[in-house]
């Protein structure tokens, strides 16, 4: 350790030294302040982990049960800390199962450096032991993506790794390097940061003129409504939003990836937008008559059918990628650059106002919802538990503290409606790719990034069953994470589908679970399993206030479906109550 | 409406890069009709010329997507009448034949077809011009017993571009200025804002 510390210090007199490309990464890391790594060794990968033996105590390496893990742990730690998620797994296999993760983060936006050992450069091309074409595998899932061959390219590399993937719209970085250059010594002259890559601009120049034009529709506005995504989290903006909806009393309703950019209770908070969506929000997109949406990319669950969406109103679109300027929506104004820049610069030109008569219209189907939908899932006749009333409790003991991470289905939509949230960047969940098995791993991450804050995973019975190995994980490293699943005996949301529109003919969505309480105690983590509502509360408590990583089962309703629902292919304002 | 658009991209010279790009097509399951790399008249930047048969509003949203991409430095797209293109053939064809039939020596004087090799056995031509200039000469040679064809991807000049030199200029300070920010797409306004 000593010769460690030594060795950092002399790098900083920046006196030429000669270390192996494998010292070279972990010194990289040490520069960009990097102190949590997930990963899972290999044969290609050895040379660092062999120089990692002596980091000990500067980096926090958590090994994981599945690269898939690791770079579910790496998103998780990334939404919740703000910054960079690094991952190392070895090759071919190990590189392969990073992959989906690798999708994940480049839909959702989360910068993440993914770095993966190659076989020997003498080997490429050759059909190897563990050799795959990485680079290949992963070009359509990476913002950049470089081999390394030699070790005097590591440092430069690396340090444009974390500048790409964290600058801009963030994005995952894999760096792939051959066994031989994490072997090679070399003469390392130090560390410099990438501040500017000259083919790359992860920021547009704002446009004086489209900020006026805005302005100008905003203030000649009767029905303004603004929708707002994750990019008002990634740009750190939170306080510029705020600052610009309530200047011009605008109502607000957030993609799911937005949610906690603003607190649930916020007054011009009207809710979620898209498929599950709240009712107002998504049938007023068609009434209002400027529509601005700040950092969301308009997907297709939030859109529903395009060619009849919000065809009524003038379009806003802040954005800092120009490429989703029209992507999907034609933009009256676009204002590109980052929001934590043009929202101050629009607040400062838009006039005070109050739309009270629209922002009742809002809550006049607020009430209807609460009336047709949420009175029911949350107070329900029937003697089995609904998801709602699970996450309505857990609200009660979190008080919207708690940072939710949740997998994909029923589960996951149930919480985005009902879970509440006063800070930002609490809500962490697969978004865009919507990646079963996302939960666990992403929990443990989360955790890591928010080390002070109670983490709690809402997972179905079918995700929880696709990555539960990282229980390991916890086991062994005790990230204190609360597992919650919501079990139905079902696929759940599949099976909502097959209901709804496969005329209930029930294709293989009756999934069978193990015991979960027994599993989680073989891994040496404290669980319950409850059936009955009036256990609920008291089990949520002990859940929340047990020291460690707990897991409590919940028995709810077998075929309880998500409403309101916008049907695939139909409009926003075609949204179903039932 | 779909028509032919040249798609001219200056990146950086960069392994995978051709690929990150095809991608950007063959996601869309559009096909490209063809393509071309080649150095730029700037050194270190190199050049894709890239033709596909599109709409407009698509070909604008793949540029957008190209110029994304990091080692990118920026996309433009014509239609055939910006630009001045120009494609090379080649053609494998008996030497007894061109040197007995007078017909076909002056066929091929009426395409502008040089002689590149002459042998015996076979002699090449090549003709560079647009695709059905090259596309005729083989309807007119092949019942002479054309052997061999082959025709290269398009190479195209912008008409009234100034060229790189002072847009990459602009890419290496570390505050681009307007000129290398602003985008193609968007050029109906041009100022800039500063706070
Ligand atoms: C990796 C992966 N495979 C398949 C799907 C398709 N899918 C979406 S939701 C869902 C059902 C999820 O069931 P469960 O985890 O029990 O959650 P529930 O919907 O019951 O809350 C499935 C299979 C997916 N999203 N991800």
């Amino acid at each position: 350790m000593e010769t460690l510390e030594l060795e950092m210090k002399k790098t900083a007199e920046n006196k030429v030294e000669n270390i192996s490309g494998s010292e070279a990464v972990l010194k990289a890391l040490i520069e960009e302040s990097v102190t949590t790594v997930f990963g899972y060794p290999g044969g290609a990968i050895m040379p660092i982990y062999d120089a990692l033996f002596d980091y000990d105590g500067h980096l926090n390496h958590i090994l994981v049960r599945h690269e898939q893990g690791a770079i579910h742990a790496a998103q998780g730690y990334a939404r919740t800390s703000g910054d960079v998620g690094v991952v190392f797994a070895t090759s071919g296999p190990g590189a392969t199962n990073l992959v989906t993760g690798l999708a994940d983060a480049q839909i959702d936006s989360t910068p993440v450096v993914a770095i993966t050992g190659q076989v020997f450069a003498h080997l490429l091309g050759t059909d190897a032991f563990q050799e795959t074409d990485v680079i290949n595998i992963t070009t359509p899932v990476t913002k950049w993506n470089y081999q390394v061959t030699d070790a005097t390219e590591i440092p430069a590399v690396l340090a444009k790794a974390f500048y790409i993937a964290k600058s801009g719209r963030p994005g995952p970085v894999l760096i792939d390097i051959t066994k031989n250059a994490q072997l090679q010594k070399f003469d390392y002259k130090g560390y410099e940061k990438c501040t500017h890559i000259r083919s790359y601009r992860p920021k547009p120049i704002i446009r004086k003129t489209f900020v006026e034009e805005a302005a100008k529709l905003i203030n000649e506005a009767k029905k303004p409504f603004v929708i707002f995504g994750q990019g008002v989290i990634l740009g750190r903006a939170e306080q510029e939003f705020k600052a610009f909806i309530e200047k011009g009393g605008l109502p607000a309703a957030w993609t799911v990836l937005g949610l906690s950019a603003l607190e649930t209770d916020h007054p011009l908070n009207v809710g979620m937008l898209g498929m599950h969506g709240n009712y107002g929000p998504n049938v007023l997109t068609n009434e209002c008559d400027v529509l601005i949406a700040v950092g969301m990319r308009f997907d297709d669950r939030v859109t529903g059918r395009l060619d009849k969406y919000a065809k009524q109103a003038k379009v806003i679109h802040l954005d800092i990628d120009p490429a989703e300027i029209d992507k999907n929506v034609k933009t009256t104004v676009p204002v590109w650059g980052d929001c934590k820049e043009t929202l101050p610069m629009l607040t400062a030109l838009i006039e005070e106002k109050q739309h009270t008569d629209w922002l009742k219209r809002f809550n006049q189907y607020t009430k209807e919802e609460v009336e047709l939908v949420i009175n029911k899932e949350m107070h329900p006749d029937a003697a089995e538990m609904t998801m709602a009333e699970v996450i309505d409790s857990l609200n009660e003991l979190t008080r919207g503290e708690a940072v939710i991470v949740t997998d994909v289905g029923q589960h996951q939509m149930i919480a985005c409606r009902y879970a509440k949230f006063v800070r930002s960047k609490s809500n962490v969940t697969s978004g865009g790719l919507g990646t079963m098995g996302f939960a666990l791993p992403a929990a443990i991450g989360a955790k890591y990034g928010a080390p002070d804050r109670t983490v709690v995973a809402i997972i179905g019975d079918g995700g929880f069953q696709m990555t539960l190995q990282e229980l390991g994980t916890i086991m062994q490293f005790g990230a204190e994470v609360k597992m919650l699943i919501l079990n139905n005996n079902f696929l759940g949301m599949v099976r909502q589908w097959q209901e709804l529109f496969h005329s209930r003919r029930y294709s293989f969505v009756d999934i069978q679970s193990p015991d979960f309480v027994t599993i989680a105690k073989g891994y040496g983590i404290t669980g319950r399993s409850v059936n009955a509502r009036k256990e609920l509360k008291a089990a949520l408590k002990e859940m929340l206030d047990h020291k460690g990583s707990y897991l409590l089962e919940v028995m709810v309703g077998k075929e309880n479906n998500v409403f309101p629902m916008v049907p695939q292919g139909c409009s926003v304002s075609e949204i179903r109550l039932k | 409406m779909k028509q032919e658009y040249t798609i001219t991209v200056y990146t950086e010279n960069q392994v995978g890069l051709l690929n990150r790009i095809a991608i950007i097509f063959t996601r869309r399951k559009i096909n490209i009709d063809s393509l071309n790399t080649s150095p730029s008249e700037v050194e270190s930047v190199h050049r894709f010329t890239i033709v596909i048969n599109e709409t407009e509003e698509v070909v604008r949203k793949l540029c957008r997507q190209i110029e994304k991409q990091v080692e990118v430095l920026k996309a433009y797209y014509n239609t055939n009448e910006e630009i001045v293109w120009q494609e090379l053939a080649l053609y494998k064809v008996p030497t007894e034949i061109i040197a007995e039939e007078v017909k076909v020596e002056r066929l091929l004087r009426e395409h502008g077809a040089k002689a590149v090799v002459i042998r015996k056995d076979y002699t090449v031509f090549e003709v560079a011009g647009h695709r059905e200039e090259t596309d005729n000469l083989i309807k007119v040679l092949e019942p002479y017993g054309l052997i061999e064809f082959v025709r290269s991807a398009r190479v195209a000049i912008i008409k009234d571009s100034a060229g790189f030199h002072l847009k990459l200029k602009e890419f290496e300070a570390a505050d681009p200025g307007e000129d290398a920010a602003e985008n193609e797409f968007l050029n109906r306004q041009e100022e800039v804002f500063t706070m």
